[in-house]
This record gives C-alpha cells, sequence and structure tokens, in this order.
C-alpha cells in the first residue's frame, strides 16, 4: 500500500502548512480575513441563504419528508488551487477520461482489451452495466461519455505534501455543475473585492463549452442540431440543475411525455406541431430511457427511443452503457486503460484498493475493517458504504456479513485523510474535509474543462461523507494565476 | 415551443388571475358587510361569493355556517378548496417550477416568494391580518407578476400563452362577477335606485378598479345598465369582456398553427358579439342568458386551445 494514504495521518490542509503558516496562494486571502468584521461576514452568509432560497437553488432529499427541497449548505470560505496545481490536473483528468472513453468504444466493439487479457472478461461481460444493446453501435466520434465528474481527492504524504487521487468516475450522468456556477456569482456579488485581489479563472462559460460539445455529438449530416435537456421532471433532486442547464445554454428542457418516435425519428411536441430532436443532453438513467427496451414500468423515458438512437437518428449523451467503465469494480483497472489505450502513464493515481473478489485481498480486508472505507461497487452517493473509523463495532459486523454474502459486490480502500480546508462553523472557523469534482468534456476532437470544478465539504466534524444528500456542503472553487 | 411549456405558462398565468379576481370579489363583499344597511340579509352576499366560483355544494359539505370569517377562510386558505386563493398561488407556483427555465429570474422570484409567503399562513394567523391588506397584497403581488412578465420576458411565444392564460380568465372572471352580481342585487328583475344603486353597483365597480372610470366615461348617476355596458362592451376597460377578447383574438392569431383555424374563427365570432353588440340587444335576449352564453364559449375556446397548442385535456 502506497505510503500516503496511513489511517491517522495529519490531514493535509489547503490553507495552512503542517507547522500552522498560511500556503502562499491563501496569504491574500488571509489577510483580507483579518480586514473586515466578523459581523459582515454573517451578515453576507445571511444574505446568501435567502438569495439562494429566493432564486430556489434546492435540492430534493430522496426519503426526506416526501422530497422536500432542502438548501445545500454554502460555504463562503472559497478553496483555492494554484493555477500551476490546476494544469497539472487538467492534463491528468484530459487523459483519463480519453481513456476511458476509448475503453468504452473498446468494449463494445472489438474488446481488445478483453483479449489482451488486461482486464478479465467476466468483469465485463458479466456486469449488470454492460448493455448488450450497444454492442457494435456506431456512436458519433466514438464518443460515449461527454460530461465526466471524476471525484479527485487530496490525501497528505509523509513529507507533509498533498498528491490528489481519484477517489470515483462519474460517467453517467453526473451532476453538481449547477452548484459550482451558482457558487461562484455568489461569491462575485458578495464579496467583489475578493476578485480585485486574486485573478481568479472563470468558469461562467460552462454552459456554452457544453452546448458546443453537444452540437460537436451530433449524427452525422445534421447542420444545425436540435439539442435537448432530458429531464424526469421537476421532483427530481436535481432538477434544479436540468432546468437552469436548458436554460443557460438556450435549449428546451424536456420531458419523456414530450417527446415521441415515429419511423425511428424522435420528435418533441410543440405549439407549432411535431420537431425533430438531434441530441438528448440526457438526465435520466440508461434504466427508464426507453420502456421498450429496458424497464417496462418506466414513465420517464420514451417509447421507441432506443430504436431511434441504434439507426444513428439521435444522439444520446452520455451514451447508453458508460455504467460499465465508472463500476466501483472496474475502477482498480482504469490506470490499466491509460496504459493500454495511449500508451502513456497515468498522470492521476488511483486511490489503492481491494478487489474483495480477490481471496487475498478479502482476508485482509475482514482483518482490517475498523480502519478500512468498504464500498458496494454499485452504490452511489455515499449509500451503501462502511467508514470503519467512524462506525460502531455492531455496525461493522454487520457489514462483515453483508460482504462475506456476496463478496464481489465490494471493493475496500484505506481510509484516506482527505485534506482539509477552513470552514466557516457555529463556532468560527475550524477544518472540515474537501474533496473535488471537475467536470470534464468531450466533445469532437477536444476534451475540455473550465477550470476548477464543485467542491464538497463535509460540514460534520471528523466526516468524511462530503455528498450532498448526506449533509454536505459546497465551496466556491478557484484557479488563481 | 414545447406543447408542455406552454401549457404551464398558461396555466401559471391562469390560476395567477384567479387569485386576485377572487380577493377582489371578496373585497367587494367584505366592504358592503361593513356598510350601515346592507341590501336584504347579508346571508345572500356571501352566498352570491361561493355562488360565483361554483362552489355552494363543497361549501356546504364543510358544515361551515355562512358567516363572513368562515366564508372569506374557505375561500382564501381552504386546503381542499381547489379554487382557494391559496391554491391558486400554490399552482401558480408549481406551474412555473415546472418551466422555471423559461422564466426570467425576476417572474421565477415572484411567484416563488408569492408562494413562501402565504404558504405557511394558517385560519389563526389570518385572524390576526387586516383582511383588506392582505387582499391589496395578493392583488399587487397579480400586479407584480403581470409587470414583470411584460417588462422582462422575451416576446415570444412563451409570453404570449402566458398572455392568453391571463386574459382568459379574466374574461371568466368577469361575466361571473357581473352574473352573480345581478343575480344577488336584483332579485326579482326589479329596479332600486338612488343610494342602493350608489353602494351596491358603486362597490361592484371598485372591485374591478373601475369607480372612476365609470364616472369618467358616463358622468352619470350609477345604474346597472351602464355598470354591465362598461364591464361588457367597453373595449378600453382593461376588465371588460371586450377588451379580454381583443387580446385573445390579436394572440391567437400570432400563435396559430395549422390546428387552429377553427379555434381561431370561434373566437373572433364571439370577439364580433361584444365588438357590434348594444345593451339594448343583450338585455333583449336577457343578461343572465347572454353572459351565461359567454360563459359556456369562453368554456369551449379553453378547451379548443388545449386541444390545438397546449396539452389536450383529458376527455371524461
Amino acid at each position: 500500500m502506497s505510503e500516503v494514504t496511513k489511517t491517522g495521518a495529519t490531514p493535509y490542509d489547503e490553507m495552512y502548512t503542517a507547522d500552522g503558516a498560511v500556503r502562499p496562494h491563501y496569504r491574500p486571502y488571509a489577510q483580507w480575513l483579518e480586514e473586515v468584521p466578523r459581523a459582515l461576514i454573517e451578515r453576507k452568509r445571511s444574505e446568501a441563504d435567502i438569495a439562494f432560497h429566493r432564486v430556489g437553488i434546492t435540492f430534493n432529499v430522496y426519503g426526506a419528508e416526501g422530497g422536500k427541497e432542502r438548501l445545500i449548505p454554502f460555504d463562503l470560505l472559497p478553496r483555492i488551487i494554484p493555477g500551476h496545481e490546476w494544469s497539472e490536473l487538467e492534463r491528468g483528468l484530459a487523459q483519463r477520461v480519453r481513456a476511458l472513453n476509448a475503453f468504452l468504444a473498446d468494449i463494445y466493439h472489438d474488446q481488445e482489451i478483453l483479449r489482451a487479457g488486461r482486464i478479465p472478461a467476466d468483469q465485463i461481460l458479466s456486469n449488470a452495466q454492460f448493455r448488450p444493446e450497444m454492442k457494435g453501435v456506431k456512436v458519433p466520434g466514438g464518443l460515449y461519455s461527454m460530461i465526466a465528474g471524476i471525484d479527485l481527492v487530496r490525501a497528505a504524504g509523509a513529507d507533509g505534501s498533498g498528491e490528489f487521487f481519484v477517489l470515483e468516475d462519474n460517467l453517467r450522468v453526473p451532476s453538481g455543475v449547477s452548484y459550482m456556477l451558482e457558487n461562484r456569482k455568489m461569491m462575485m456579488r458578495l464579496f467583489p473585492d475578493l476578485f480585485s485581489r486574486y485573478h481568479v479563472q472563470p468558469v461562467e462559460h460552462y454552459p456554452d463549452l457544453l452546448l458546443e460539445t453537444l452540437r460537436a455529438v451530433a449524427p452525422a449530416g445534421v447542420v444545425d442540431p436540435t439539442v435537448v435537456v432530458l429531464t424526469p421532471g421537476a421532483y427530481n433532486s436535481a432538477y434544479f440543475e436540468h432546468s437552469f442547464l436548458a436554460q443557460q445554454m438556450g435549449v428546451e428542457l424536456v420531458e419523456g411525455q414530450d417527446m415521441f418516435v415515429q419511423d425511428d425519428v424522435l420528435y418533441m411536441r410543440t405549439t407549432q406541431g411535431p420537431r425533430r430532436v438531434d441530441v438528448i443532453y440526457r438526465r435520466i438513467d440508461d434504466d427508464f430511457l426507453d420502456p421498450l427496451a429496458f424497464r417496462a414500468d418506466s414513465m420517464l423515458g420514451v417509447p421507441g427511443l432506443m430504436r431511434a438512437y441504434q439507426a444513428g437518428h439521435v444522439t444520446l449523451a452520455n451514451a447508453v452503457g458508460t455504467g460499465v467503465a465508472d463500476d466501483k469494480s472496474i475502477y482498480p483497472y482504469v490506470p490499466e486503460m491509460v496504459r493500454f489505450y495511449l500508451g502513456e502513464e497515468p498522470v492521476l493515481n488511483n486511490v489503492p484498493t481491494w478487489m474483495l473478489r480477490e481471496k487475498d485481498d478479502l482476508a485482509y480486508v475482514l482483518e482490517h475493517l475498523p480502519e478500512l472505507v468498504v464500498k458496494e461497487v454499485h452504490g452511489a452517493g455515499g449509500y451503501g458504504m462502511l467508514v470503519g473509523p467512524a462506525s460502531t463495532r455492531a455496525e461493522i459486523e454487520d457489514f462483515r456479513q453483508r460482504i462475506l454474502a456476496a463478496p464481489e459486490k465490494y471493493i475496500a480502500q484505506p481510509t484516506l485523510s482527505l485534506s482539509s480546508c477552513p470552514t466557516f462553523v457555529e463556532a468560527g472557523i475550524a477544518p472540515r474535509h474537501i474533496d473535488l469534482r471537475p467536470f470534464v468534456l468531450s466533445g469532437g476532437k477536444q476534451v475540455r474543462m473550465v477550470p476548477g470544478g464543485l467542491t464538497r465539504v463535509a460540514l460534520k466534524e471528523g466526516s468524511l461523507v462530503v455528498n450532498s444528500s448526506q449533509g454536505g456542503g459546497t465551496k466556491d472553487t478557484w484557479v488563481v494565476d | 415551443m414545447l406543447s408542455r411549456t406552454a401549457d404551464h405558462l398558461y396555466w401559471m398565468a391562469r390560476y395567477t388571475e384567479r387569485a386576485e379576481n377572487t380577493v377582489r370579489m371578496l373585497d367587494v363583499s367584505y366592504r358592503m358587510s361593513m356598510l350601515p344597511r346592507a341590501n336584504g340579509d347579508d346571508h345572500a352576499n356571501w352566498r352570491a361569493i361561493l355562488d360565483i366560483s361554483e362552489l355552494s355544494d363543497a361549501y356546504v359539505r364543510t358544515g361551515r355556517p355562512l358567516s363572513p370569517r368562515d366564508v372569506i377562510e374557505f375561500v382564501l386558505l381552504d386546503r381542499d378548496n381547489l379554487s382557494s386563493v391559496w391554491n391558486c398561488l400554490r399552482a401558480a407556483r408549481e406551474n412555473a417550477h415546472a418551466v422555471r427555465g423559461k422564466l426570467t429570474g425576476e417572474m421565477w422570484e415572484t411567484t416563488n416568494a408569492t408562494w413562501l409567503e402565504i404558504r405557511d399562513l394558517t385560519p389563526e394567523g389570518l385572524q390576526d391580518m387586516d383582511l383588506g391588506a392582505f387582499f391589496e397584497w395578493v392583488k399587487f403581488r397579480s400586479h407584480l407578476l403581470r409587470g414583470v412578465t411584460v417588462g422582462t420576458m422575451f416576446h415570444d411565444d412563451a409570453f404570449q400563452f402566458a398572455r392568453l392564460g391571463t386574459f382568459l380568465e379574466r374574461a371568466d372572471n368577469t361575466a361571473r362577477l357581473l352574473d352573480v352580481k345581478f343575480h344577488a342585487l336584483m332579485p326579482a328583475g326589479e329596479d332600486t335606485h338612488g343610494a342602493t344603486d350608489y353602494y351596491q353597483w358603486g362597490s361592484l365597480l371598485r372591485s374591478v378598479s373601475a369607480f372612476e372610470t365609470y364616472r369618467q366615461v358616463y358622468r352619470d348617476v350609477i345604474t346597472p345598465h351602464k355598470v354591465a355596458e362598461l364591464l361588457m362592451l367597453n373595449h378600453a376597460m382593461p376588465r371588460s369582456l371586450h377588451a379580454c377578447l381583443d387580446e385573445i383574438v390579436d394572440i391567437l392569431g400570432q400563435v396559430a398553427n395549422s390546428r387552429s383555424c377553427e379555434t381561431i374563427r370561434k373566437a373572433g365570432a364571439l370577439h364580433a358579439s361584444l365588438h357590434y353588440g348594444s345593451m339594448d340587444d343583450i338585455f333583449a335576449v336577457g343578461l343572465h342568458q347572454s353572459l351565461e352564453k359567454f360563459l359556456a364559449c369562453i368554456n369551449k375556446l379553453g378547451d379548443r386551445i388545449s386541444n390545438d397548442f397546449l396539452m389536450p385535456m383529458a376527455v371524461a
């Protein structure tokens, strides 16, 4: 196991060095913080709360009082990343996403990586996320995950340095980008003077890049493609984001009921009659896309959509079947994909991972449960995981039984000491753990992203779970020159 | 634009307009009940309020007494009364929420803020409030949304469908108000004069913000005949049937599609009957009969608009 991920190491703090000095890129901020009265910051904080409520930037929590709308807590203290660190991250992210797309194209066509024995074939072919319907289907540009969210964490090294690791790839319907954009807007509104002290690289053009990306993957021969955003509807937890992105791109926000397929061509119902649709930025899962192809009880999709897609008459972004590449059981192979498809060494490393389908790994993990994080390979959103150090003995025993019943369903990782960042809490300012989700766009020949991404923060002291459905908050993320 | 989007905008506007007109009606009854002598028993007044919105049966089922407080509570806040102001503003907000990407930020904030303010209002809370001020608040929230819509929204089809909802609802509401008030105020077709007319018809005019306009137009004492004329045929009176039909016909011409010819023809015919109609003709047929026929036409027009442009109405 790597040195950098030992349990109990002092976490890397984004603002302070181990001996308490302010890191250079945080110095202007620290100075500003000393100058402004605390009461002003308190006032700004309630101003932000009111503004977010009025604009209705809310998040529906599954299972909570009938899906009530709730604000995601927004922390006023920015997460700052120096430009040179970001350049390196950007290089690593582009590389990783290229490899993942190459992998998906390969898996649904020639399967060379399986024939070369780099990944066990049964890992892919018997994976529930592998969609046989996609075999041999040609997709524009050979691209599958045009919009990817790659979760990064930073862990402290023995020498006090902090290295970024990829915690998870999200290649299906990653969300959160609207918070990235709204957080920036809010920070600029609340603290304009801060932006005169820093050259913060802008992120506001993300919707433009997204639209360009979606237009670039239109079916061949379509000159002026009609792009739509497909949402499950107003009660979905990420509905705010769906409507926000549609509005920012100036395209229609559609639900399944707004569209129909005739002769393998997709149309939407408009006040002027049917209109052809070329590209769907879909924010619903594969299972719900088409009741004729997948779940028959789905009311969210469009009957016949899959046939129109297979015929190449409409592009889905992301493609069907990308889940086979971001599954936690496949994650350990991504560095190998980078080497296999690109002939390069990965710029970004994975978190060391035990695969419990392997006997040795299983034995080790069962012996060390209290110090490890165990994840269900198909779980998402912080559900179905065990954080060893934060669990009671009973919880650990309960999880042990679940693992023993189906070890192949789990992976384990060392409890990373995620980096922390000072955060406004009840008692003032205190360090809280954070992660980072940059959004990587692939369209045509280019892989692009706006500098930074969404920083999520675990607001509970000591908590390592940053998901918004589990009480996490967000911060504005600055990449500074 | 998407039919569903048009549908949500149209209903957002209709529900907001309905909430506004409902408090206009409540307001006038509330004021009249405070007059030293009301016409006959006060009950008729409050029953009329319920009749206007076809809520009498539902009200009887609640078992509430026919007291001003109870009727006002029912019409304003009752969660089970789908036409209550509370439910109208909730529905307006839900429709807005479903298409918030099509609204300007100001439109969404207006609708959302209105809802957030009334959401937690209870009958107990209402008792501590100045009712007149509350009526004003609802009216002004509706004014604000309409103004923000006209002032910030791109004037494309989306805008037209929101406007269409406003005027269709207003035409319906003004016709109902007139119809019921005539019933309540002239029970047996008897003619009254003088002070009673002044107060009763005067308050009807006030409820549609037309009291001063009446004076300006007629320079005469207030008579039922002229009140009806102002609210039905005067195209410059913004809440009159004629003015609403002017807008509806204009909008339908702009959003026309290959299916809408017959709808446009029907709207045109209804418009012509107001444009070229006279009060003598209307009273010859009977005011009540004329208004009933008008309401039926508006209702059918609404169905046709839904079928041609929006989400087709479920066939009962």
